[in-house]
């Protein structure tokens, strides 16, 4: 059975369907790739997925739950995560700390503990910590964990948080543009990042527009054009198809050269 | 039925006078992004200056335009010495910076004129009007034109004018406004001059009423405030209805409620509009972006 | 130096040094009193920059729970007979209460929204405290029994003093232990993106309610010394002004530091007693001080110092 299943989704802002009757399924522990020009609804459609919108219209369903209208910190302690496209790190603290609130969910001393600091709070600190920095490794970053989050570079950031994501645990990670800002190099790493993770049964909902990126890892591929489902297959598919190419030169989006 | 009319008249005089101030809040949060707590006090300096001007023997329509001018050019000070310095702050930094200035002119205020309470004469004498069993003050009506008019006057003025517009582009999207040419931090010190001069006007018409002394400012700020949210912040119209509406819940609640709480009950219902509509009455609801 | 400022316990370690050192310079009995007073502030302001500073949850009318507070050793013993100390707890106690149930409906607003319902809290409790002059006194207030511990009475600048300072460095320390928590984290996360703390599975609502009551305990014990410091109490303890000023010595200070809640307290005490020979210009110099500080040092004094020194570090 599929572990996220998206049912006429739709949503509107002040009269423009931004997502329109989107229908979506994704198989356990691989890589689901949404893709469409810029516009199509794609941070819009992991918006409603994750809980920071709600929908007018439609299900989202989480290992067969029906978790629609459910506020995203919920959502997360049933085991979906996400990264942002506009980065939400927290500037405040250290890379390491940023990682740590990941773990929130898992951290089980109440804050009567913690403003005492009883051994409780010092065991689940060094708990934290050590989750936190396997977080960090798994993505590259262990070397910056001391550093003020707000202090590393944009790609490190991107990383940063699917660090932080990882670090809660999720069964499903959502991943919104994770290679913007990155060069070839470091989209190398992230390609390999993304596989480790899958690789240990989490499932992972990409938005990119990297399409090199897309056409590699990813084993759908879901099109999205005007907030309205264009198609969906295998990247072989997805490439061949004359509907797909139009889509991006029709919207003079530069990006779009990537996919023909 | 009197005592109704009674209340709605008393309602509307005072939440002119709110509407007012929320109004100058709304015209500098529009160019600036700012929540100015001296917006009462401006109504403070028109109200104390008319009365020590004309104490002085200056005639009181000369009185009165000196006020506005007076407090006119303390916005313009207040935005030249103690906003533009700030730019950039953060939010909490900005609303302690207009408090201090609203302690200062207070402390000023205090210095300069006295601690007493004063009152101007009515325009129009004291002889209340019998409106279907209600006394009403002639003053209470000329509060309300004179807040009509210079609502009319502003409306006017930004819907009219190529400055007008300039202001709207400013509120709209201020970065925007200033990659085609505008100069928003003029923008800035004309939207507290005007504001300057709005509060200074109210506090002129409603002194006879009301009375005023050097501390009337904090009260009227925090009315003004709460009833520019009520409207929803930075919506001018939204401004004019909250005031207005805040005048009216007081009005009623301290007549049929009770005159005590009638302050507990206005920021009551204010709390229970914000639960139910965030965004203020007028207000449009934003979608957070991420 | 920066180094110091940064470490972990440096701020408790700092107060209890101050604590013991400044009667050392104390040319008269009376700057016990001041001591005293920066030492209630300093508490209550500690509180708030918990809830300002790390959480990023603007309060514009915590002065109502000094209020709370307050009247709490006013009223407990004169019209209930309850003892002085148990009815410091139970003003705690109330004021955990109110904060827990307004908490709920207010702290869903954001900025400015949430500035007003603060602020409109606040003037509640003024309010009724100046309306229920059978129980309260009204607006000139009323006068408040003597606190006597374990058949010592609690009393006179010096005795308060040193109260103060224990209770401080309590206040201290448990605050330094919630930000290096779970809790303390979490707060830190929602200050800088609630959207990301949420879909990290953090219960927002939830560590947000808790630090406001923590806040109103705070200001609430502060409250009670502040009333059996004085002996009398009025309803102004609870008004807007107080209020803000309770606001602007956090960010005098510093926003999210503690070390500058002590500093912006100290200031802001110690400042106005330095102006009494120029009453009839002590809110001028008052309000010029705000303005300047926000203006100049707008990040607070002590971070301000801080970065100066870290940049001078080699």
């Amino acid at each position: 059975m599929s572990i996220l299943q998206v049912e006429r989704l739709s949503i509107a802002f002040g009269g423009v369907r931004a997502i329109d009757d989107v229908t979506l399924s994704v198989p356990r522990a691989c890589v689901f790739s949404i893709i469409g020009p810029n516009g199509a609804g794609k941070t819009t459609l992991f918006n409603l997925i994750s809980g920071v919108y709600r929908p007018a219209a439609g299900r989202v369903l989480l290992d067969g739950v029906d978790v629609s209208g459910f506020a995203p910190d919920r959502l997360a302690r049933r085991g979906l995560s996400r990264t942002f496209q506009n980065l939400q790190i927290f500037f405040r603290l250290s890379a390491l700390e940023n990682v740590m609130v990941g773990r929130n969910r898992h951290e089980t001393t109440n804050v009567i503990q913690d403003l005492l600091h009883l051994p409780a709070v010092r065991r689940q600190n060094r708990a934290t910590r050590e989750a936190a920095l396997a977080a960090l490794a798994r993505v590259g970053l262990e070397a910056d964990a001391d550093k003020p989050a707000g202090s590393l570079p944009y790609g490190a950031m991107k990383r940063l948080e699917i660090a932080r994501a990882l670090a809660s645990e999720p069964q499903v990670l959502l991943l919104d543009e994770p290679a913007a800002g990155c060069n070839p190099v470091e989209t190398g790493e992230l390609d390999e990042i993304i596989r480790a993770i899958v690789r240990e049964g989490v499932t992972i909902v990409l938005v990119e527009h990297d399409m090199r990126l897309v056409m590699n890892i990813s084993d759908r591929i879901h099109v999205l054009a005007n907030g309205r489902t264009l198609t969906e297959g295998s990247a072989a598919e997805v490439r061949s198809n004359p509907a797909v190419v139009e889509a991006y030169l029709g919207t003079h989006n530069a990006r779009g050269r990537a996919v023909a | 039925m009197a005592e109704f009319l009674q209340f709605l008249f008393s309602g509307l005089t005072v939440g002119a006078v709110y509407a007012l101030v929320a109004l100058g809040f709304t015209l500098i949060y529009n160019a600036s992004g700012i929540i100015n707590f001296a917006q009462g006090e401006f109504v403070m300096l028109g109200g104390m200056t008319t009365v020590f001007l004309a104490l002085a023997g200056v005639p009181l329509p000369l009185a009165a335009v000196l006020a506005v001018v007076a407090a006119v050019a303390i916005g313009l000070l207040l935005h030249r010495f103690a906003i533009e310095p700030a730019r950039g702050a953060d939010t909490v930094t900005l609303i302690m910076i207009t408090i201090g200035a609203s302690i200062f002119l207070r402390g000023a205020a205090q210095v300069v004129f006295d601690k007493r309470f004063h009152s101007l004469p009515h325009l129009f004498g004291t002889d209340p009007l019998r409106i279907g069993g209600a006394a009403i003050l002639p003053q209470s009506l000329v509060v309300l034109a004179g807040a009509t008019v210079i609502v009319v006057l502003l409306w006017v003025f930004i819907d009219r004018t190529l400055f007008g517009k300039a202001v709207i582009a400013t509120a709209a999207n201020r970065l925007a406004a200033r990659l085609v040419g505008i100069n928003t931090g003029h923008m800035i010190g004309f939207s507290f001059a005007i504001s300057a001069a709005i509060g200074a006007l109210a506090g002129i018409l409603v002194t006879p009423i009301t009375l005023t002394s050097y501390d009337v400012g904090t009260l009227l700020a925090l009315k003004g405030f709460a009833a520019a949210m009520l409207g929803g912040m930075g919506y001018a119209l939204g401004a004019v209805v909250g005031g207005l509406l805040l005048g009216l819940l007081e009005a009623f609640s301290a007549g049929y409620l009770s005159s005590k709480y009638k302050d507990v009950v206005a920021f009551l219902v204010i709390l229970a509009v914000f639960f139910v509509m965030p965004q203020g009455l007028l207000g449009r609801a934003k979608v957070e972006r991420v | 130096m920066a180094r110091l400022i940064d470490s972990r316990y440096t701020p408790l370690v700092a107060v209890v040094f101050v604590a013991l050192a400044l009667p050392l310079i104390f040319p008269s009995p009376f700057y016990y009193r001041i001591g005293a007073l920066v030492f209630i502030f300093a508490l209550a302001v500690i509180g708030l920059n918990l809830l300002m500073g790390f959480a990023g949850q603007v309060s514009l009318g915590h002065a109502g729970f000094l209020g709370i507070g307050a009247y709490a050793v006013a009223i407990g013993p004169t019209h209930l007979g309850l003892p002085s100390w148990f009815c410091i707890f139970a003003g705690a106690g109330a004021s955990a209460l109110v904060a827990y149930v307004v908490g709920q409906p207010i702290l869903r607003l954001k900025g400015h929204y949430l500035a007003v319902a603060t602020l409109g809290f606040g003037l509640m409790i003024a309010i009724v405290l100046t309306n229920e002059a059978g129980w309260t006194g009204g607006p000139d207030g009323m006068s408040v029994p003597r606190l006597v511990l374990f058949g010592w009475p609690v009393h006179g600048s010096k005795a308060w003093y040193w109260v103060a300072a224990g209770t401080l460095a309590v206040g201290v320390a448990l605050a330094l232990n919630l930000i290096d928590s779970p809790s303390g984290r979490a707060l830190q996360a929602i200050h800088d993106s609630e959207v990301a703390a949420l879909v990290l599975g953090v219960r927002v609502a939830r560590k947000k309610l808790g630090v406001f009551v923590i806040s109103a305990v705070y200001a609430s014990v502060a409250g009670s010394y502040l009333a059996l410091l004085n002996g009398h109490i009025t309803p102004d303890l609870a008004g807007f002004m107080r209020s803000i000023e309770l606001v602007a010595m956090v960010v005098l200070g510093g926003m999210g530091s503690i070390f500058g809640s002590l500093v912006g307290a100290g200031v802001l005490v110690v400042l106005p007693q330095a102006l009494t020979g120029f009453h009839d210009y002590e809110h001028m110099a008052l309000g010029l001080i705000v303005m300047g500080f926000m203006i100049l040092l707008r990040r607070g004094i002590v971070p301000t110092l801080g970065a100066a020194l870290a940049g001078r570090a080699p």
